[in-house]
């Protein structure tokens, strides 16, 4: 490929203090993916796959190493720049969904553009379009406690999608829900990634769910393991 | 993004809606205690300045004093000393602007089958300036009408009440002592006095009258006592003395002879009970305001709560985009919010808890918007003081760290 990457990783570790002195939880990662990659982290429990992915979502900071996000060193920004960063550059969806359970799933999936200054009109407006993508713009007004778990999860990837990033970053989003349920919301990825072209990339330990991705990148004790075409992973095939 | 914020500050309240009333209790009471200490204490002022306003401005009384009659030490005004002309030459002196001489005593008033025991008031016309009386109807007796002791009578309110209920007084015929007297005017309400007299409860008559016709055996042309109005409270101390040396003049004291009259200075003493009302509300306040204190520990107390419950919210809210600003705003609001929602709740209270006070109490009560926007901005600060801390301890939340919190 001969685009600029969006996330370039040199060197990348990261180090958790503990009592007995600082623990390595990743280490030496040093990866590149490119604008409209689809790619799959997996690994065992402790493997660094959520530490890296907090790292790439600039929830976290590195120890060690560069990360350069759309070519710029995050490292030099600081915590409003991250904010900022975090609120349009990525969208994040989580395994336990994370939308806020007192305010309706409108008004949840227009908070990022609070932040990002937009008017309530627009604000609306933009909402209800998400809602309406992913299957739910007639539930606008009720509460997140309100609906499935596989309904907030789609609520949530709308929330991602609202600001329009052009990186979404996905930790374990089908963790929680059934297999029918993860086909749909495996389905809205591969659909975002290949109709608008965003970089989607998720950790997961289902084989199954991997094999939605194009790439797969695979961790064992804190570091790269793996990092190829879905496919050709011959550790993939042992749990 | 302020008016966002607003809505899910009360979203928050709304959530736990027993907690957030106790937490705005404390705020309710502090502030009710606050308007209604101040209700009360304007109120008494108010009075004061009315019974001020009332006995005129830049008063002085001279008093007739004690005098020594082999051994034996009168009591003041029991020796009658002053006289008209004493009067006269008072309203002479420089910084004078009013004089009334004054010859009061009881009599018993008689029209038509009502009677009615009353104070009876020698004086001056310029009584009613010094005063600063006016007339609801008919026109005060003229100099010449003292000069030549004619008897006429202004009634006061209450003595109108008693002798004539609905009857127009002006014009008719009253008898004092078993003289016809003929009332040429009524007297405006006036209130009570400082200490709780009936002030409307009074006949005035020209002062030569008193003398002559009504207590003549008592004052023989002298008067009990001589109101002196000052032009400005600047000039009342040069007056004092100018009054003293003049009457010790007239009187010819010796040196080191004991004066034979009083002078007192009458808006100084109104002052002063205006001045110990200031004070007693200044304090009362500064004690309701403690209370205030304590609610506003309680805020910080139960937003240092909820922002340890939230703080996964925190999380979500730091992971899409929420800069440390927007979160240091969203629980000042909230805060704010319940501070001003108890403050409105108190004002309330305190207004209702002060007409309460004003209806069963009969006490004087006075809310003013001065008030009600002090409670305002004070409950405003409390929240923005009480409610930083926990605002900053959210703001200043990792991420990552949020996020993780179960």
């Amino acid at each position: 490929m001969d685009k600029e990457p969006i996330i370039q990783t040199i060197g990348l570790g990261k180090d958790y203090l503990t009592a007995a002195g600082p623990v390595p939880a990743l280490q030496e990662i040093s990866l590149s993916i490119y604008p409209g990659e689809f790619v799959a982290i997996m690994g065992p429990s402790g493997s660094g796959k959520s530490t890296f992915m907090n790292l790439l979502g600039c929830l976290d900071i590195p120890s060690a190493g560069e990360y350069y996000l759309n070519g710029t060193s995050v490292r030099t920004l600081d915590r409003n720049q991250l904010a900022r960063l975090r609120n349009d550059a990525i969208g994040f969806v989580f395994q336990g969904f994370n939308l806020l359970p007192r305010i309706n799933l409108l008004a949840n999936v227009a908070l990022p553009l609070i932040y990002a200054g937009v008017g309530k009109a627009e604000r609306e407006e933009r909402a209800q379009q998400m809602l309406d993508k992913v299957g739910l713009g007639k539930y606008g007004l009720s509460l997140p406690g309100r609906i499935s778990g596989g309904q907030q999860q789609r609520v949530a990837i709308a929330r991602a999608l609202v600001n329009r990033p052009r990186l979404i970053l996905a930790d374990e989003p089908t963790g929680n829900l059934d297999t029918r349920t993860s086909q749909e919301i495996m389905n809205l990825f591969t659909q975002m990634n290949r109709e608008q072209g965003i970089t989607v990339i998720l950790v997961t330990h289902e084989p199954d769910i991997a094999a939605y991705a194009m790439r797969l990148v695979r961790f064992v004790d804190g570091h790269l393991a793996y990092d190829g075409a879905v496919g050709n992973d011959t550790q993939g095939a042992r749990p | 993004m302020i008016g966002a914020m607003l809505g899910e500050a009360w979203l928050a309240m709304g959530t736990n809606r027993l907690r957030t009333f106790l937490t705005m209790l404390g705020m309710m009471i502090g502030v009710g205690a606050v308007i209604l200490i101040l209700a009360i204490g304007k109120g008494a002022q108010f009075m004061v300045d009315q019974s001020i306003a009332a006995m005129g401005s830049n008063l002085f009384i001279v008093m007739s004093g004690s005098t020594t009659s082999g051994g034996l030490r009168m009591g003041l005004g029991a020796t009658p000393t002053l006289t008209i002309a004493d009067a006269q030459a008072i309203s002479e002196l420089p910084g004078i602007v009013a004089v009334a001489p004054n010859a009061p005593g009881t009599a018993q008033l008689v029209y038509g089958s009502n009677n009615w025991s009353t104070q009876v008031m020698g004086t001056t016309p310029s009584f009613l300036e010094v005063r600063d009386w006016q007339l609801s109807a008919g026109y005060p007796f003229s100099d010449s009408d003292v000069r030549s002791a004619t008897r006429v009578a202004l009634l006061g309110q209450t003595v109108v009440k008693n002798l004539f209920g609905d009857e127009d007084p002006v014009g008719k015929t009253i008898r004092i002592k078993n003289n016809p007297y003929h009332v040429v005017g009524v007297l405006a309400p006036k209130g009570q006095s400082l200490d709780g007299r009936d002030q409307d409860d009074t006949v005035v008559v020209p002062v030569t009258t008193a003398q002559r016709k009504l207590f003549g055996s008592q004052f023989q042309g002298t008067v009990r006592l001589i109101m002196v109005q000052a032009s400005s409270p600047q000039a009342m101390p040069a007056a004092e003395r100018s009054i003293t040396e003049l009457l010790r003049q007239r009187h010819r004291l010796q040196e080191k002879a004991e004066s034979d009259f009083m002078v007192r200075n009458l808006t100084a003493l109104a002052n002063t009970a205006a001045e110990t009302a200031r004070v007693m509300s200044f304090m009362l306040g500064a004690i309701a305001s403690i209370s205030l204190l304590v609610g506003g520990i309680g805020i910080m107390n139960i937003m240092l709560v909820s922002v340890t419950e939230r703080t996964r919210e925190i999380g979500i809210r730091l992971a899409i985009g929420a800069r440390q600003r927007d979160i240091l705003l969203q629980f000042l609001l909230e805060s704010i919010m319940i501070s001003i929602a108890g403050c409105v709740v108190g004002v309330a209270l305190g207004i209702g808890g002060a007409l309460l006070m004003n209806r069963l109490a009969d006490m004087a009560v006075l809310i003013t918007l001065s008030s009600v926007l002090l409670a305002f901005m004070v409950a405003t600060a409390v929240g923005v003081f009480f409610g930083f801390y926990p605002a900053r301890k959210a703001a200043r939340m990792e991420p990552i760290e949020a996020l993780r919190y179960q």
